[in-house]
């Protein structure tokens, strides 16, 4: 027998999800994770002697029915208030968004906007039936399956015959060219331009449905907006954990996978457990990889036990990350000029451009010019994530290339971050005095540090080509995989990336089909 | 105009379609000399010879004497490496892990939908050493399936290898003739190799004919050295080179299968099931299902379950009358049309009119008709010929086996 019925590779929040739905359905289950904690990218770690945060800092469309279904808030997880987002403007005329509000635009703007979120969140809405259920396969249906297009064909219908035309004429339009026809305000466009680009390697002006993306943002009772949960992301990400354990989990710390192991004989081949680091074997019915795909299937599995084309589908697989992170351990609160209290989602982006530029340099291996960013200054929100009175700065920084020209040197690192601070020091002077220690971790490092393939967020770009059934490819779409026995339930997995769980959950449901 | 013709044309002046114009043979300059017909045509961008002198001639030269065959535009690769092997099994549905060093097998290789990309052999010359040949070029599927397989490299050496097919009753003594001794213990899909003019012949057991025959493999630069050698050993028994359509003949009556004619390439065919799987070309012995994986096992091993939609199968049909192109009825009035003919001939040796099919598997067990249209000076006539399924290839003397073969 077996030592357990699932071994689940990597204690993120996909990981932990799929575990808790498995073992709630009484399997014995195994979460083997390489780091000292749960969480992945959204793990909180200390980065300088009292001073803690996680690669991934806000949370906006995490699933809702996984809170209920594992009974998320019993183990702690409170989600956080609603946080503005502002962006700012050199001259001190910042933009600032409130839900549905905005306010430092002309009068025609705030109308437009008010308008215009309340279209996207109706389409959002629309989209909802696709995100948590497994899509169906191409060619090969099931009743159920095709009941899922029908689902999301008849909401869209729902909508009404213009919005639905709307509908399919936004969903694949660049960015940049539904804020030109909605706004004058470069930073209100640059702002809302944020959240259809971040973690991806697309541009405003990039074709193929970065407006998708942002809808798939957008999905929730948050309608997009950012929150920070109680505790930090530790608060949900302990939640997991904790739900996990409650039904039975059996999670393992500081244990990378080596392998997976295969076993062929004339009926094929099987997956049937996992060679630990240190050379320990363990069985199971099933391994179930939360890793980004080319881990799973080249890293952990071997291209020599798939076939070639579906080889060569994974890998071609566009997976270099373009988001920097930087974290500042700060001796007390910035002051961002024209700014009460920097407890919002702050964008720097002062021309719809930037983002275009800085995307420009980085997409020939440069570094960017003029870096973008979104800064969060999270110990306002949670205390506990810094010493009292000090605080800890925590930005994403666009675009930064995985494969910098010349290199990852020291000397690359320094520049880039004198560049993001120069950049921070023009809407918060004096910054730099308060630093007490900086943290830059490039798209490489997050390669290396979480093990996650190019340092992308979401385990493989998050564009048409490889969305829904097209994720990460075919005949490996609904989570099972060419190998018997091997599985894969991360972001690499229909709907993607971001915190959200849908991958996790769609996985346990496969699994116990 | 011939390129010779073209470059004294052009003496002065670059050829302005010097990248276009064919490759000519390392073999080309004696057999150029033979070919009084001027019947050339192409193969992999090599310039090559449909006939030289006559078909039937030639053809015959290959069931009662000796001929030879030019096959260095066939595509050959040399895969070395620790990884060598695992990654020729994996691609490969037979198993390469049992081919003992100095054999030579027969292969084909699929998609992962398990329909046939192309048929070749796998020569092994050591223990991680192969060299693997085809018809067409195949670089950029063994790029893609070499992916995962790091201690390996691959090299084209079509052009650095000239090869020459030696076939025919006569072909061991014409090769004893030569000097190599020892030929006559040989056996088929076998290797040896030689010392020839200070340097290496390999001599392989193999064929595409299904007689008595041995391929030649040298470096390019003794190509013509080792031809006239070869042909001064063969006078006695007539040598002659054989073309393109004489080999047809023959692979015909041997059975053997033959790319755009009973296979379309798989990674060249854009219609949906337009190419064919092993099991429908009647090859289901070159898949072994007990290797744990090859490309294409998952779909092949369904395909096995379900049985192939169609089988590729030899036809004797009545009476003298070609059946090329033909389609095949289940009932003499042509009412339920099963299959079609991939190629047909008239056989001088067999004598018999026969042909390869693909008939839809259901229908093979019940009566077959074969639709004929043929032409008597201008004037076109239809028949309808009854066929009798052929188990056995057509042509498989005991000689093409024996070791040592019988003294010609």
């Amino acid at each position: 027998m077996s030592d357990y019925d699932s071994i689940i590779i990597g204690a993120g929040h996909n990981g932990l999800v799929c575990a808790a739905y498995l073992a709630r359905a009484g399997q014995r289950v195994l979460v083997l994770e390489a780091a000292a904690e749960p969480g992945g990218l959204a793990a909180t770690r200390e980065f300088h002697p009292g001073f803690r945060v996680s690669v991934a800092h806000t949370l906006h469309h995490f699933s809702r029915k996984i809170v209920q279904e594992l009974g998320l808030t019993k183990h702690g997880y409170q989600p956080g208030e609603l946080m503005n987002t502002t962006g700012l403007s050199a001259d001190g005329q910042h933009v600032s968004i409130k839900g549905n509000l905005v306010k430092g635009v002309s009068s025609a703007d705030a109308e437009a906007f008010s308008e215009y979120q309340a279209m996207l969140q109706k389409f959002a809405a629309a989209l909802e039936p696709f995100w948590m259920k497994t899509m169906p396969r191409i060619g090969k249906n099931s009743l159920k399956e095709m009941l899922t297009f029908a689902q999301v064909g008849l909401k869209l219908r729902l909508l009404g015959a213009d919005d639905m035309r709307e509908f399919f004429r936004v969903a694949s339009l660049p960015i940049r060219d539904l804020m030109d026809e909605n706004y004058d305000s470069d930073i209100l466009k640059a702002v809302l331009s944020w959240d259809a680009v971040i973690g991806s390697t697309q541009a405003p002006r990039s074709p193929n449905n970065t407006v998708l993306s942002m809808l798939y943002r957008m999905t929730g009772e948050s309608g997009g907006a950012h929150a920070i949960p109680a505790g930090g992301m530790a608060g949900l990400v302990n939640a997991l954990a904790a739900a996990a354990e409650s039904q039975g989990v059996e999670l393992r710390y500081g244990s990378p996978v080596k392998s997976i192991a295969v076993e062929g004989d004339e009926n094929g081949q099987r997956a049937t457990g996992v060679v630990l680091g240190d050379g320990e074997r363990l069985t199971a019915e099933r391994v179930i990889s939360a890793t980004d795909p080319k881990r799973t299937f080249f890293d952990l599995l071997g291209a020599r036990h798939l076939e070639i084309e579906f080889t060569n589908r994974i890998r071609r697989l566009r997976t270099d990350g373009q988001v920097a992170k930087l974290h500042l351990a700060l001796s007390g609160l910035p002051n961002f000029s024209g700014v009460d209290q920097p407890d919002g989602r702050l964008i720097i982006a002062p021309q719809m451009d930037s983002l275009e530029f800085a995307w420009d340099d980085a997409k020939f291996g440069r570094l960017p010019e003029q870096p973008a960013l979104e800064v969060l200054i999270p110990s306002l929100r949670e205390p506990g994530l810094a010493p009292t009175g000090q605080h800890v700065l925590s930005a994403h920084v666009m675009y930064v290339p995985r494969s910098l020209e010349g290199g990852w040197t020291e000397t690359a690192k320094a520049e880039l971050q004198g560049k993001v601070m120069q950049t921070l020091a023009q809407y918060a002077p004096g910054i730099e005095d308060l630093v007490l220690h900086a943290e830059l971790l490039t798209p490489q490092d997050l390669e290396e540090q979480w093990k996650v393939t190019g340092g992308h967020w979401h385990h493989t770009e998050l564009a048409m080509d490889q969305m829904l059934m097209m994720r990460p490819t075919y005949e490996a779409a609904q989570h099972s995989t060419p190998i018997p026995g091997l599985f894969i339930c991360g972001a690499g997995c229909h709907p993607g990336g971001g915190v959200m769980g849908g991958p996790g959950h769609n996985a346990a449901g496969e699994i116990l089909r | 105009m011939t390129a010779e013709e073209q470059s004294l044309r052009h003496a002065t002046a670059p050829d302005p379609y010097a990248d276009e114009r064919l490759t000519l043979s390392p073999f080309h300059a004696r057999q150029a000399a033979l070919n009084i017909r001027e019947a050339w045509s192409e193969w992999n961008g090599y310039r090559f010879a449909d006939y030289y002198y006559d078909v039937e001639y030639e053809y015959f030269c290959i069931r009662n004497t000796v001929g030879t065959y030019d096959i260095s535009p066939m595509q050959k690769y040399h895969v070395e490496g620790p990884d060598a092997e695992a990654m020729l099994d994996r691609m490969v549905t037979r198993d390469v892990t049992k081919l003992k060093e100095g054999r030579v097998t027969y292969v084909c290789w699929c998609t992962d939908t398990g329909r046939m990309i192309d048929d070749g052999t796998i020569f092994r010359l050591g223990p991680e050493k192969f060299m693997l040949t085809c018809g067409s070029p195949s670089l950029a599927w063994l790029k893609k399936a070499r992916f995962g397989f790091d201690n390996l490299t691959i090299t084209d050496m079509t052009d650095n290898i000239a090869g020459l097919s030696v076939q025919g009753p006569c072909s061991c003594a014409t090769l004893k003739a030569m000097g190599l001794d020892g030929i006559d213990q040989l056996k088929p899909f076998n290797i040896a190799y030689f010392d020839f003019a200070g340097s290496q012949l390999m001599v392989s057991r193999t064929g595409f004919t299904g007689d008595l025959g041995y391929e030649l493999w040298v470096e390019p630069q003794l190509a013509l050295q080792m031809w006239d050698a070869l042909y001064a050993a063969g006078e006695n028994y007539g040598i002659q080179p054989y073309g393109e359509a004489a080999t047809n003949m023959a692979r015909l009556e041997a059975g053997f299968i033959m790319p755009d004619m009973e296979f379309h390439e798989a990674l060249k065919t854009v219609h949906l099931n337009h190419d064919q799987s092993p099991f429908e070309l009647n090859l289901g012995w070159l898949v072994d299902f007990k290797k744990p994986h090859f490309n294409g096992r998952r779909a092949l091993l369904e395909e096995r379950e379900r049985g192939p939609a169609y089988t590729l199968t030899k036809l004797d049909i009545e009476g003298n009358k070609v059946a090329e192109g033909s389609w095949i009825y289940a009932d003499e009035g042509c009412s339920k049309h099963v299959g079609y003919v991939t190629s047909a001939m008239w056989s001088p040796a067999v004598k018999a009119n026969i042909a390869l099919a693909m008939i839809k598997t259901e229908h093979l067990k019940g009566e077959l008709w074969a639709e004929i249209y043929y032409d008597k000076e201008l004037r076109q006539y239809e028949k309808i010929a009854r066929c009798t399924v052929a188990d056995k290839p057509f042509w498989a003397p005991d000689r093409a086996r024996a070791t040592p073969p019988a003294d010609a």
